[in-house]
């Protein structure tokens, strides 16, 4: 079936109350830490107070000793039988060297490298008696001096965390055709450059990592329940990988998980340890962080620094683009790691705009600071707040508004292949902001720009019109640029003797209502109520297979993994009521849930072909099995191209510096949309978490010790309900061309395309008292501070909007 | 240390350390697993109850403090017929929710809320949430099921 015969079926695009709230409701949710295994045990992690630091010894001998202690695990109990943790993308170096990619322990081997990094594993009868013990494991440390800030690590001259790496770099990865990117550059009338800092955000999902390891040794099978994001590749890394375990003998389980935002799509060294352990000791683990541990061990987001230069003609025309950015890497290569400032980061620097050439460069650095990998939008976001800003930049620069120079530079016709090896199949970017200027009311800007000057207040208006690239991904173009792994999609439906049917999807659900949105589809293609489909995720042992939820993926890859098996389905379906009612197959027509006959008034019910499947008296068995059951994997051809534009305007009080939104508009291209309600959903979640990167969160690591000074909720600003009005939403349609859905995803897009609106809307404000830049977050504090700055700095700004 | 108070109705007597937390006793002695820890500064609201009728962050309160308490949790909201409270219910009609984490507190939280501002506008359901985080829905939609439930109780007051 077509994208555009879908999108007119029942149930698309209606706005279905999700199936999983009762549960989440009543609290009869099931998340990770909820699970109660008999003769469970618990794990405290002994993690490295210091950013850098030799081990000289570990004494675990009286934490041993103490009351209910089972045992204590260090680096030496696990050398020599596992490998450490795996990078799931080889990236190679401008000179076509293999990254640098030093060894991961899943328990520190002779040296921590970040405050939190895990050096001993204590499990105990109850969870006070291994935090007990765990406080009793005597670490003596050589403490090393440390490299925190990227900008430090790329000067050089540092102490090298790891000997595969002496300089800290991991590697230079480029992309674009710098000769003619420079060539065009020396033709330019005007160059606009720009410098920033992408700041380090933590994920902070509300439900902190959690995991309970399990082994059967009758059976000799372990199974490990994980606050996890995708089940099937964890088993995939952690089995393959690092503990060389048959996967048939391993089951990973991810349950209710409590949000992910990517923190929870990788392998960390605690499932491993668990998992592991569960076997030494022949009992079940569980861990829980609590929210300080999940601030020092998950794998944070961002922490770019950059300088980038746009060449225009005298109009405003982009004529080159040139990037060079410094990425911050963390201690350790984790699971995305290198594929986020590179494959993810890289290749969207076109944006919506037609630029010809684009040359871009990045180092990648080691510091001793948590693992930097994926953050909801990962390398996105960052490319996103790049070029927005110096788009904006440039029209200032060149007398023209932040709308006009967008406007002359967008891409208007499709497919276009752009200079960093994508190619947009479709979309419309004009509609988009033509829809954004009238839901954001531009036209009345003026006036409402004045109401505030006379309050004493300045008031901005900024833009960002943002493409991403979802749908991960076309395997062999995934892999040709380092994924180990392919990037498909598994779906399974089974329709049951009544009538009724279970999906199983690889795709996880931690939020995005996956168990409504899939229910929807299966029940527009067979002709059944919504309620009759049920859909089940997050378990190796029920599920076929499945790569897992990030980068906005679930719908476009695991939609249109079901949608294959739907045709399955169909097409077998077609032959048993074929068969029934005396026709031909290709005579027989399927719609609003029954079989018709062409050209006849013959017609039978889904619900008896499905129970003739199942009770084949009379049925066509010499040549159709019995059953109505299909599973189907789906690869994608193409990304998907998400788009929008994203405009906000803020007020600020120059006297405390304090930034109010007052208004944010996002006019989103999401393609087709099944569930209006749980997209808008998504949007809304996505701004609150890239207006909140804008306004005030912001991840500090101490540049001298590598302490971690924002370790807390009381530290790190967390956005709240006070801090956002109302959004204005609205959505354009160009359906996906080359998925069955006409989908895009929508997960990421609030957190892509609103922090640099906001950061052009601070600019816009300021521009009369004289700040000519400013990095995010606009904290009151860091705002007025700008303000100060700017009154003893001589006035180099141009025009504004 | 025991400690006796009613829990979603029913009387419970807990025999527990002394320096056993509220949320501790409901989730590892009564196994109501409804109500989660989200941190540990008393920051993000996912551990709110009712004591006495009264929004608490039970992460935050020692389970002496509650001796003799009538304390209510996400899973005593509902009708015992299983009818979702006004709350919940517009929580589920309003997508005030998406991975459901932190929702048992911020249903609590909303429930002291309307008791304590039937008439709160919008700006100031928001303020009165400052409590509790949500790192999933945007806020948006858990304002309009607030005010949903507001509605909804003063229909039927």
């Amino acid at each position: 079936m077509g994208a555009s015969d879908f999108s007119k079926l029942p149930h698309i695009g209606e706005a279905v109350r999700r199936k999983e709230d009762m549960r989440f409701l009543t609290g009869a949710g099931q998340y990770t830490d909820d699970v109660v295994l008999a003769h469970q045990s618990h794990a405290v992690f002994v993690r490295s107070p210091h950013a850098h630091a030799r081990i000289r010894s570990i004494d675990s001998a009286a934490a041993s000793a103490m009351p209910g202690v089972l045992r204590v695990f260090t680096g030496k109990d696990i050398e020599g039988k596992m490998n450490g943790l795996p990078c799931g993308w080889l990236i190679h170096s401008t000179d076509g060297k293999p990254m640098n990619e030093p060894p991961h322990p899943v328990l520190a081997i002779g040296k921590v490298r970040y405050v939190g990094d895990h050096v001993a594993m204590v499990v105990a009868e109850t969870l006070e008696q291994a935090r007990n013990a765990a406080e009793a494991v005597v670490v003596d440390y050589e403490v090393l001096t440390a490299v925190v800030d990227v900008r430090d690590a790329a000067k050089g001259g540092h102490e090298a965390l790891h000997d595969a790496a002496p300089d800290n770099n991991c590697f230079r990865w480029a992309l674009g055709d710098k000769a003619q990117v420079d060539a065009a550059f020396a033709r330019a009338a005007h160059v606009t450059k720009l410098d920033l800092v992408n700041n380090r955000l933590v994920p902070n999902a509300i439900e902190p990592r959690a995991a309970v390891g399990a082994y059967n040794r009758a059976a000799d099978e372990y199974t490990l329940y994980v606050a996890n994001q995708n089940p099937h590749v964890e088993r995939l890394l952690m089995t393959a990988f690092v503990l060389s375990l048959p996967e048939h003998k391993v089951r990973v389980i991810a349950p209710d998980v409590g949000g992910g935002f990517g923190s929870k799509i990788y392998l960390y060294a605690e499932d491993v340890c668990l998992t592991w352990a569960a076997k030494q000791l022949n009992r079940s683990i569980k861990w829980t962080a609590d929210r300080s541990e999940a601030f020092l061990s998950d794998a944070h987001g961002r922490d770019h620094v950059s300088h980038a230069e746009m060449a225009m003609d005298k109009d405003g025309k982009f004529l080159a683009l040139r990037v060079h950015t410094d990425a911050n890497l963390g201690a350790y290569l984790s699971t995305f790691a290198s594929a986020v400032p590179t494959i993810l980061y890289g290749t969207l620097l076109a944006g919506q705009y037609t630029t010809p050439q684009i040359y871009v460069e990045v180092d990648t650095w080691f510091t001793n600071t948590a693992p930097v990998d994926a953050y909801r939008g990962a390398g996105r976001p960052e490319a996103t707040y790049l070029l927005e800003r110096l788009v904006s930049r440039c029209g200032w620069e060149m007398g023209l508004g932040q709308d006009e120079i967008r406007r002359r530079n967008f891409i208007t016709s499709f497919p276009y292949q752009t200079p960093v090896a994508l190619q947009y199949d479709v979309g419309d970017f004009p509609a988009c902001l033509n829809r954004a200027n009238e839901l954001a009311e531009v036209a009345g800007f003026a006036q409402r720009r004045a109401a505030s000057q006379a309050k004493g207040l300045l008031r901005g208006l900024g833009y960002s019109s943002y493409i991403e690239a979802c749908g991960l991904a076309p395997s062999n173009v995934a892999g040709a640029l380092g994924a180990r792994a392919g990037l498909f999609e598994c779906g399974e439906v089974r329709v049951h003797p009544t009538g009724s049917v279970t999906v199983f999807t690889g795709s996880h659900s931690h939020g995005q209502g996956h168990e409504t949105t899939f229910a929807q589809v299966v029940a527009a293609r067979l002709g059944i109520p919504v309620e009759n489909v049920d859909v089940v995720h997050g378990d190796t042992g029920r599920v076929p297979f499945g790569m897992g939820t990030y980068g906005s993926r679930s719908i476009s890859v695991g939609g249109a993994a079901i949608m294959k098996a739907l045709d399955k389905i169909e097409t077998k379906a077609k032959k048993i009521a074929a068969h029934l009612m005396e026709a031909s197959d290709a005579d027989i027509d399927f719609a609003n849930g029954e079989f018709t006959v062409k050209g006849t008034d013959k017609k039978i019910p889904f619900g008896q072909v499905a129970l003739t499947a199942y009770v084949p008296h009379n049925y066509p068995l010499d040549k159709l099995e019995p059953g109505l059951n299909e599973t189907a994997f789906y690869d994608p051809t193409n990304f998907t191209y998400p788009g929008g534009t994203h405009i906000c305007e803020v007020e600020i009080d120059p006297d405390t510096g304090t930034v109010r939104v007052d208004r944010f508009t996002a006019v989103d291209d999401f393609g087709t949309i099944i569930n209006p309600m749980i997209v808008e959903g998504q949007v809304h979640g996505g701004l609150v978490q890239g207006i909140g990167q804008a306004l005030m969160e912001n991840c500090v690591y101490d540049r001298e010790s590598g302490q971690l000074l924002t370790g807390s909720f009381m530290d790190y600003a967390m956005p709240r309900a006070g801090d956002f009005p109302d959004f204005r939403l609205d959505t354009i349609c160009t359906p996906c061309t080359h998925n069955p859905l006409g989908t895009k995803g929508c997960g990421e897009a609030g957190a892509i395309g609103s922090p640099p609106a906001v950061i052009n809307a601070v600019l816009d404000a300021l521009h009369g008292s004289g700040v000519t830049d400013f990095d995010m977050p606009a904290s009151a504090h860091r705002v007025w501070q700008a303000l100060q700055a700017a009154k003893s700095a001589p006035r180099a700004r141009p025009a504004a909007a | 240390m025991s400690i006796e108070l009613t829990v979603n109705g029913r009387p419970q007597r807990i025999d527990a350390p002394s320096h056993t937390l509220l949320v501790q006793a409901l989730r590892e002695q009564l196994q109501l697993t409804g109500t989660h820890v989200g941190c540990d500064t008393a920051q993000c609201g996912a551990c709110t109850v009712l004591v006495d009728g009264r929004a608490v962050k039970s992460c935050n309160v020692l389970l002496a403090q509650v001796a003799g308490a009538k304390v209510t949790t996400i899973e005593g909201l509902a009708q015992p017929d299983g009818t979702l409270h006004p709350m919940q219910a517009a929580f589920k009609e309003c997508h005030g929710l998406q991975c459901g984490f932190c929702t048992p507190g911020m249903v609590m939280s909303a429930v002291d809320l309307c008791r304590r501002h039937p008439q709160a506008d919008a700006h100031e359901i928001r303020e009165q949430l400052e409590g509790n985080i949500c790192r999933c829905t945007g806020y948006q939609n858990i304002v309009r099921a607030v005010q949903q439930a507001q509605a909804a109780t003063a229909a039927t007051a």
